[in-house]
C-alpha cells in the first residue's frame, strides 16, 4: 500500500434522521434534517463547507450533485454524487476523506440519503438493469441470500432447523438493541420463537432475518487531522477506508462456494492492513456491518476473521456480538431496525460509531470502545462490492 | 428412399384432472386428464421441446429445413421458426417457413417437407408442429384440448419409414374455427361436425390414398388419424366405420392429453413409430379444411434409432394439477392482481438482438488459454455479454463459442423466493454447475417444491420469460431430470 488514509482525516460532526416510513418527509427534508444537525454538531456554518459529497442509490430527484446542492441551497461549490449500491454512504465518506488527505479541501460534507417508501411495495426497488435483456433469473434481494444460507447449511452440515435457530439469534440481538434507539424504524424486542416462526420470504430466511426498507438520511462532516481539535474536544479518526469491487466471478465460476463473500474477506484485511490492525477480534471494539440478512451477518463475521470458518454458530450461542458481550456488533439495531435506505446506511453505521467512541450512546453505550468498524455489501454474494471502514479516537 | 429419419414429441409435464373443470363449472365431465403448458411454455417452446427430441443425436447442423406448424404462434409478425431455428443451433444457411390456418398445418409441412427433399432443395427438413389452443371457460372444448408437440426429421439417408406416396383433398368446410380476434375456439353443433365433417371427409381421404396405392385395409399394419375437432370421444368409436379393424388403429391418448390440435396427428405417428416393426405399413392421416393421407413404410432402420422420450417417455412424466384457478391463471384468463414489485424495465429490441446467441441459445465461451467454459449473463456487474476477458486467466478476446443448452449440470444452491412476483409461487432459483464446467443461476421451472436439494441433476429448456409490448422474451431455466 503506498500511502494509507490512517489519522489524516477526522468526523467533527455528524447528523441522522430518524429512519422509518417517513411518509411526511421526501428525500431532500432528509438531506436537510441530517446535514443541519451535523452542521451544529460540528459548531460550524453552512457557508464553511468548501465542497460536499452525496450518496444516493436509485433516488432519482438525487441525481448528480445537485440533487444535493440544491436542497441544501449549497452556494457554488463542487458537489459529486456517488453511486455504489449498498456501499454508496461508505463510498461518499471515502472520496471525501481522500479530498481532505490530498490536501485540496479542509471542511468538506457528506450525505447519504434514501427514500424507498414512495415506491409502493415491499422490497428495494430491484429490477433487471435498463436496456440488458431482461432474462436474469426471478429471484430478489432476500433470494440471493437465501442461497448463501441454504449453501451454508449444507457444506457445514447444519439442518435447516439448526440453520434457522443459529441465524435467529442475530436479529433477535439487534432488536434487542434498536429497542433502545429513538432513530431506529423498529424499536421493539422480538422473541426467538417469533423469528423461529414468522413467515418465509425466500426459504430459509424468514421475514425477521431480512431488514426492513426505510427512509432515513445520515450526515458528516470531514476536515483535516490537524484541525479536528480545533471544532471539538472528541473527534473521530478515519483509521481505514476501503472498497473492494468484486470481479464478478461467483455467479460465473464453478469453484465459488456460497458459504463465504471474497471481497468482504478482502475489504476486511485492507482494512485491517490500512487501520495496523493485527488481531481483528481483540482489537476492533464494535461493528455495525451489513445485516441485510441474518446469514450475511453470520458470514461477514468470518469474512471479518472474528471467528473461524463454519463456526459462528458458536459465537452467537455464546452471545459474543450482543451489547455486553466480546465484541458487540450492530449496537444500534443494524440494518434489521433501521432498515437500509441504501444511500444512507453506510453513513448511519458511521454515526453510531463516531457517538459510540464519543460515549454518548445512551442505553446502547459499550464500555471504553476504541475502534469501531463498519462494513457494507452492494450486490449478492456471489457478486458484490463490499465497503470496510475503521474509525477511532 | 425419401422419408422420416428421427421422431421426437412433447407433451407438458403438468395434466389437470377434467373433474376441476367439472368442478369449477358444473356441466358435463368428460373422464380424463388433459395436458397443460406450464405458464412459461408456448407452441414455440413446445416446439423446441419436440425438435430437441427428435435432433437427439443427429448433427442439429445438418438441418437445412424447419418448417413450423401450429394455430397458436405468439406472433402474427415474426416467425416462429426463426426463433426455433436459434434456439435449436440450426445453421443460419436455413430455409425457415411457418404453417398456419389449419389443424392440417402439421401434415401439410411434412407434405411440403418431403416435396423439398425429393426435389432435392433441402437435405433434412425438421418439421415440427405444436399447439396451445383455448377452448372458452365452462365450455366442452376447454376440458378436450391439450398441449403437446411433435417432430418429424425428413431426409434421404437413414430413412426409418418411407415416405411412399400420399393424397389430399381440400373442402372449406370447419367445424371449428377462429377468426381475427378470437382469444378462443369456435365450433359449431357437434354431431354435425363429426358426421358430416370427420365420418366423411376422413374416410374420403383414406380411400383416396388406399386407391392410388392399390392397398387394402387389411394392407396395413397401422393407421393413424386425428381425433374429432369437437369430442374427442368419436374417434375410437368412428374407427370401425372406416373399415380398419381395433389392432390397427393407433391408439390415441386424447382421453390422458387432450386434442392437440395441430400436433395431434404427428403425435399419434411418433406414438406409432415408437412401436413400429420394419415392413409395417402405415396409414398417416390429417384432417383440417380438407384432409391429406400418406402412406409409410417403415424400414429395418428403425430398429437403430435408440429410445427417445417422444409420446410413451412423455406421458409417464406427470405432475397432475386439481386446482382450476391455476389454469387460468397460467393462461391468463382472468384478470390478477398486480404485484407489488418493480415494474420490468422496457424490454430493449437491440439488446436482445445483440445477445442472442446467449438468451436464444445458451451459448457461452471457452478460454482458449485457460479451457474454462463460461456463461455470462448478459448484465454488466456479472460480466456482460458478450465475454470480453476471462473471468479465470483475465485473458482478452481469446474464446471458442460453447454450448451450454445440451449441458446438463447440478444444483449448487437454491432458494423459494416469496417475493419474487410468479405464476407459479414460490419462484425457486437454483445455482448450476454444468457438467464440464461453467456455471449459471436459473429458475428452475416444473419444480415440486419440496423435493428440491443441493445435488439435483438438472437439464436446461427453453422457456418464455414474460411478455413485454408484444415482446416475447424467451430464454433459458432448469429443470428436474425426469428421464
Amino acid at each position: 500500500m503506498t500511502e494509507s488514509i490512517k489519522d489524516r482525516v477526522a468526523i467533527v460532526g455528524m447528523g441522522c434522521t430518524k429512519f422509518g416510513e417517513r411518509w411526511d418527509m421526501g428525500v431532500t427534508d432528509l438531506m436537510v434534517e441530517a446535514a443541519y444537525e451535523a452542521y451544529e454538531d460540528a459548531g460550524i456554518e453552512p457557508k464553511d463547507i468548501q465542497a460536499a459529497w452525496v450518496g444516493t442509490w436509485q433516488e432519482a430527484s438525487a441525481m448528480s450533485g445537485m440533487g444535493l446542492s440544491g436542497p441544501l441551497r449549497i452556494q457554488y461549490k463542487p458537489v459529486t454524487r456517488i453511486e455504489n449500491m449498498c456501499a454508496t454512504g461508505t463510498d461518499a465518506i471515502r472520496n471525501a476523506s481522500y479530498a481532505v488527505a490530498a490536501g485540496i479541501y479542509d471542511i468538506v460534507l457528506v450525505v447519504g440519503a434514501e427514500k424507498l417508501k414512495d415506491t409502493g411495495f415491499a422490497g428495494l426497488p430491484t429490477t433487471p438493469p435498463a436496456f440488458t435483456p431482461g432474462v436474469l433469473p426471478a429471484t430478489t434481494a432476500p433470494g440471493l441470500y437465501a442461497m448463501l444460507a441454504t449453501r451454508y447449511f449444507s457444506r457445514y452440515g447444519i439442518s435447516p432447523a439448526e440453520g434457522k435457530k443459529m441465524l435467529a439469534y442475530i436479529p433477535v440481538k439487534s432488536h434487542h438493541n434498536g429497542a433502545m434507539n429513538p432513530k431506529a424504524h423498529f424499536q421493539r424486542e422480538i422473541t426467538m420463537e417469533q423469528v423461529l416462526n414468522a413467515p418465509i420470504i425466500a426459504w430459509p430466511l424468514g421475514l425477521f432475518d431480512c431488514c426492513g426498507n426505510s427512509d432515513g438520511a445520515a450526515a458528516a462532516i470531514i476536515v483535516r487531522a490537524d484541525m479536528a481539535k480545533k471544532f471539538r474536544p472528541d473527534p473521530v479518526y478515519v483509521k481505514a477506508l476501503q472498497i473492494c469491487c468484486g470481479p464478478g466471478e461467483g455467479p460465473v465460476r464453478s469453484d465459488y462456494d456460497y458459504t463465504h463473500v471474497e471481497e468482504g474477506y478482502r475489504a476486511g484485511m485492507a482494512a485491517y492492513a490500512e487501520a495496523g490492525i493485527k488481531n481483528p477480534r481483540k482489537e476492533i471494539s464494535m461493528c455495525e456491518v451489513h445485516d441485510a440478512f441474518s446469514i450475511n451477518e453470520a458470514v461477514i463475521m468470518e469474512d471479518l476473521q472474528f471467528c473461524p470458518r463454519g463456526r459462528v454458530k458458536d459465537d452467537l450461542e455464546a452471545g459474543t456480538f450482543t451489547l455486553k458481550g466480546e465484541l458487540p456488533v450492530q449496537p444500534d439495531g443494524g440494518l434489521k431496525c433501521f432498515g437500509h435506505p441504501v444511500g444512507a446506511t453506510g453513513v448511519r453505521m458511521i454515526y453510531e460509531m463516531y457517538k459510540q467512541l464519543q460515549g454518548k450512546a445512551g442505553p446502547r453505550q459499550i464500555k471504553n470502545p476504541k475502534l469501531g468498524l463498519t462494513e457494507n455489501m452492494g450486490g449478492y454474494p456471489a457478486a458484490c462490492v463490499i465497503s470496510c471502514c475503521i474509525v477511532g479516537l | 428412399m425419401v422419408g422420416i429419419k428421427s421422431y421426437g414429441a412433447y407433451i407438458p409435464w403438468y395434466r389437470m384432472d377434467r373433474q376441476a373443470f367439472f368442478n369449477a363449472w358444473g356441466g358435463f365431465p368428460i373422464p380424463g386428464e388433459r395436458a397443460i403448458a406450464s405458464f412459461d411454455e408456448d407452441s414455440v417452446t413446445m416446439a423446441w421441446e419436440a425438435g430437441k427430441d427428435c435432433l437427439h443425436k443427429f448433427d442439429a447442423k445438418a438441418v437445412d429445413g424447419l418448417y413450423f406448424a401450429t394455430t397458436t404462434a405468439p406472433y402474427k409478425e415474426k416467425q416462429g421458426s426463426a426463433i426455433l431455428a436459434t434456439a435449436l443451433d440450426l445453421s443460419r444457411e436455413i430455409r425457415i417457413a411457418d404453417f398456419a390456418g389449419s389443424l392440417r398445418a402439421g401434415a401439410i409441412a411434412l407434405g411440403c417437407g418431403f416435396d423439398a427433399v425429393k426435389a432435392g432443395t433441402s437435405k433434412n427438413v425438421l418439421v415440427v408442429s405444436a399447439d396451445t389452443r383455448l377452448g372458452a371457460p365452462a365450455g366442452d372444448l376447454e376440458q378436450t384440448f391439450g398441449d403437446g408437440a411433435a417432430a418429424l426429421l425428413l431426409g434421404k439417408d437413414g430413412v426409418i419409414a418411407s415416405i411412399e406416396d400420399s393424397y389430399s383433398i381440400a373442402d372449406d368446410f370447419s367445424g371449428v374455427w377462429r377468426a381475427d380476434g378470437d382469444a378462443f375456439v369456435r365450433s359449431w353443433e357437434d354431431r354435425m361436425v363429426v358426421e358430416e365433417c370427420y365420418a366423411n371427409i376422413l374416410p374420403e381421404a383414406i380411400s383416396g390414398l388406399m386407391k392410388k396405392c392399390n392397398l387394402a385395409a387389411k394392407d396395413f399394419s397401422k393407421v393413424v388419424f386425428d381425433a374429432p375437432p369437437t369430442d374427442i370421444r368419436w374417434r375410437d368409436r368412428l374407427a370401425a366405420k372406416m373399415g380398419f379393424n381395433s389392432g390397427q388403429v393407433q391408439d390415441s391418448f386424447v382421453m390422458t392429453v387432450g386434442n392437440t390440435g395441430t400436433a395431434l396427428a404427428m403425435m399419434i405417428l411418433v406414438s406409432a413409430l415408437e412401436e413400429a416393426k420394419p415392413g409395417d405399413k402405415i396409414m398417416f392421416v390429417s384432417l383440417g379444411n380438407g384432409a391429406t393421407a400418406f402412406l409409410l413404410e417403415v424400414t429395418p432402420a428403425i430398429e437403430k434409432i435408440g429410445v427417445r422420450r417422444g409420446i410413451k417417455g412423455h406421458l409417464e412424466t406427470k405432475k397432475v394439477l386439481t386446482n382450476y384457478q391455476t389454469y387460468l391463471r397460467w393462461r391468463g384468463l382472468v384478470p390478477i392482481t398486480s404485484a407489488q414489485r418493480p415494474e420490468q424495465p422496457p424490454t430493449s429490441i437491440s439488446a436482445l438482438s445483440r445477445n442472442r446467441k446467449q438468451v436464444l441459445g445458451l451459448y457461452g465461451v471457452k478460454c482458449k488459454n485457460c479451457g474454462t467454459p463460461q456463461y455470462v449473463v448478459p448484465v454488466g456487474a456479472y460480466g456482460g455479454s458478450p465475454a470480453r476477458i476471462c473471468v479465470i486467466c483475465q485473458t482478452k478476446d481469446k474464446f471458442e463459442d460453447y454450448s451450454f443448452a445440451d449441458k446438463r449440470g447440478t444444483v449448487f444452491s437454491y432458494t423459494h423466493d416469496n417475493l419474487s412476483p410468479s405464476p407459479n409461487p414460490p419462484a425457486t432459483v437454483v445455482v448450476v454447475d454444468f457438467d464440464g464446467g461453467g456455471r449459471g443461476t436459473f429458475d428452475l421451472t416444473d419444480r415440486e417444491a419440496d423435493k428440491v436439494a443441493g445435488g439435483m441433476s438438472v437439464e436446461m429448456t427453453f422457456r418464455k420469460l414474460y411478455v413485454d409490448r408484444g415482446i416475447h422474451n424467451y430464454y433459458w431455466k432448469a429443470r428436474e431430470i425426469r428421464f
